[in-house]
């Protein structure tokens, strides 16, 4: 009885194929729509998350922050010195690595083969702290960084850059017309969020970079990775004490010249905007699928007139109420379930296809999916059934009457 | 002795006093205002009147798709007001066929497949479906149009599919709503050929409305509507 059902569902269904287009499509709109939205959403929190993590969680970056000038104008601190960075270094526990950190954008020459490259000035800590490993060739000497010798290791998408397939190591760049000898090559860590190429980089060493690049003994930033297991909150109150200490001279009681940041902020406080984003994407879903919903209920009550009369018919030759009303709830579970997998079949899809696209992991989350599924069903359901129940109820002439 | 004369004298369809009103207040249009009459199993009647007379909506209580308002409705002596709903729908099952006036067929179904809706219910296995479905309109005179719509059908062959329809389940009694409203007089004849040898072969308690004359001859009886009132009750001789 239940196969024939369905066959007589499956059969109604064909029947009316503009109906159940229109409402399969009400559907489909509203499933795709959720979870796509909410998959994408998904993905770019993973993203976020991940490029953080492959930052180093355990980092803290030190800047001189924008201390406020007379009248509120904006004023550019004082840079840090080297004696800083020693400072940080020797006065301060559970440290992996105290990076001072020196970078602008400068035109790299190789053979016919020139454009603009990031240059970061640092020290071998900078590998440690970025969490950056060596591909091929090796890190800096002793002698290299601490003599400002013009050596540079450089990241994968430099090397595709300038060098194709062909092997970097023991080859000179040129640098503001100095020539640099690489010594290793970063393995990749791809591609950052909002797009940027963490590997289009070359390192050299911090001293090189002050005498030869931009010729003063000033260093813009300090990066410090704590060791694991270590307090990053403790850490950073510790170098807001040393650093206010040591820049005294220049503001007494005014607010810091620095700032500390923690990546683990940054990283609850990027997780969290990215959330806000999805959320915000799936209450835009939310309203196609209402607007799907809207659009069943629509065809629903449109071709209820027709539909009271079938049920006129089928009463009056005998059916029980009953039956009319399973064979109806049957067609709308039908409809409801097939444009329900077509929408997630096509959300699904979209979203892989647009996750490609934009370069953000493909996350399904399954909650929404079924969420977005048994409401739009739900909506087919309701709204193909109700009406039949009231329909069904009446006496049959007032069924076969109705207009 | 006495009881076969009990079973011929006994109602297969009995009215006490039928009324029905419909609307309330002002509006209210009393359509039957209180009819009696009993037809006994394997009777032909034919019921007259002008239109606006009461013969629907007798027709319609009679098939158990309207209520009376006021008095009894005994269907094989039992009052039809004391059955449930289901118990009322099995009733339109498995007794009675009923042709409406209108039709009534499902559009966008074939003809074969309306023929069958009332075996479907009947829960009689597809292909004695099929079988069944396609000699009610061979009967009717309709083969080589089971995969037809109604759409695409004339209206005397809607017609002809409805009355397959409500002969395909072989009822006890068929209502027929003027079966020959849409049809011409030699259709017509066939048709009326069709319901006598129902009635005579098969026993059919047949009740037919029209108002054509000539149609009303073959029945036995002929019961005339007058403002919702028994005008008169004939038995026609020897037809």
């Amino acid at each position: 009885m239940w196969i024939q059902s369905i066959i007589l569902a499956l059969k109604e269904i064909r029947r009316n194929l503009m109906r159940s287009t229109l409402t399969i499509l009400g559907v489909v709109i509203g499933v795709a729509a959720v979870i796509t939205m909410v998959t994408l959403g998904n993905g770019a929190t993973a993203q976020v998350t991940q490029d953080i993590a492959s930052l180093g969680s355990n980092l803290l970056q030190i800047r001189p922050g924008q201390g406020r000038g007379p009248g509120g104008a904006r004023s550019e601190s004082d840079p840090f010195k080297e004696s800083d960075v020693e400072a940080i270094r020797s006065q301060i526990k559970s440290l992996a690595a105290v990076a001072p950190v020196n970078s602008s954008m400068k035109q790299i020459i190789y053979g016919n083969q020139n454009y603009i490259t990031s240059v970061t000035g640092s020290t071998n800590d900078y590998i440690i702290a970025q969490n950056w490993t060596i591909d091929t060739g090796r890190k800096f000497t002793y002698s290299e960084v601490h003599g400002g010798k013009s050596v540079c290791i450089i990241g994968s998408s430099a090397k595709e850059n300038l060098f194709g397939a062909e092997d970097p190591i023991g080859m000179t760049v040129r640098l503001n017309r100095i020539s640099f000898k690489i010594i290793g090559v970063f393995k990749s860590k791809g591609q950052s969020n909002f797009g940027r190429d963490q590997d289009d980089f070359v390192l050299i060493p911090v001293k090189t970079f002050q005498r030869r690049l931009s010729g003063n003994r000033d260093i813009s930033s300090i990066m410090v990775s704590a060791e694991d297991g270590a307090s990053t909150e403790k850490i950073k109150e510790q170098i807001e004490e040393l650093m206010r200490e040591r820049r005294s001279g220049a503001r007494e009681k005014d607010e810091d010249d620095f700032s500390v940041m923690d990546m683990k902020e940054l990283a609850s406080m990027l997780t969290s905007t990215t959330k806000a984003l999805t959320a915000l994407l799936g209450a835009i879903a939310a309203v196609s699928l209402l607007v799907g919903g809207i659009g069943i209920m629509n065809i629903m009550l449109v071709s209820v007139t027709e539909r009271t009369r079938e049920i006129g018919i089928r009463l009056a030759i005998g059916a029980l109420e009953s039956e009319v009303l399973k064979q109806f709830l049957l067609e709308a579970v039908v409809l409801s379930s097939f444009g329900g997998i077509i929408g997630i079949t096509l959300g699904l899809t979209g979203a892989g296809l647009l996750s490609k696209l934009l370069g953000v992991p493909f996350v399904i989350s399954p909650g929404i999916v079924i969420i977005a599924f048994i409401f739009s069903a739900a909506v087919g359901v309701v709204f193909g059934f109700v009406p039949a129940k009231k329909a069904a109820h009446l006496d049959p002439i007032d069924a076969l009457r109705h207009e | 002795m006495e009881d076969t004369d009990k079973k011929e004298n006994s109602c297969l369809i009995e009215f006490r006093g039928v009324v029905k009103r419909y609307g309330t207040g002002q509006a209210a249009m009393t359509a039957l205002k209180g009819v009696d009459f009993c037809i006994k199993p394997g009777e032909f009647v034919a019921v007259m009147g002008p239109s606006g007379s009461g013969k629907s909506t007798c027709m319609n209580i009679l098939g158990c798709l309207d209520t009376p308002t006021d008095g009894e409705y005994l269907f094989e002596g039992v009052n039809v007001k004391s059955l449930s709903r289901k118990q009322q729908a099995l009733l339109r099952r498995y007794y009675i066929g009923f042709v409406f006036q209108g039709f009534n067929l499902l559009n966008r179904t074939s003809a074969l497949e309306n023929v069958e809706l009332p075996l479907f219910y009947r829960g009689t296995p597809l292909k004695q479906r099929r079988a069944m479905a396609r000699k009610a309109l061979e009967a009717v005179g309709l083969s080589g149009w089971e995969k037809h719509t109604p759409g695409e059908l004339s209206g005397g062959q809607q017609q002809r599919v409805a009355i397959a329809r409500a002969l395909v389940t072989d009822p006890e009694v068929l209502l027929a709503d003027e079966p020959t409203g849409n049809l011409d007089t030699e259709r017509s004849i066939e048709i009326m050929e069709l319901l006598t040898s129902l009635n005579s072969e098969r026993n059919i308690t047949i009740v037919m409305v029209t108002h054509e004359k000539d149609m009303a001859e073959y029945a036995k009886r002929t019961i005339g509507f007058r403002d919702g009132l028994i005008d008169n009750d004939i038995q026609n001789g020897g037809h």
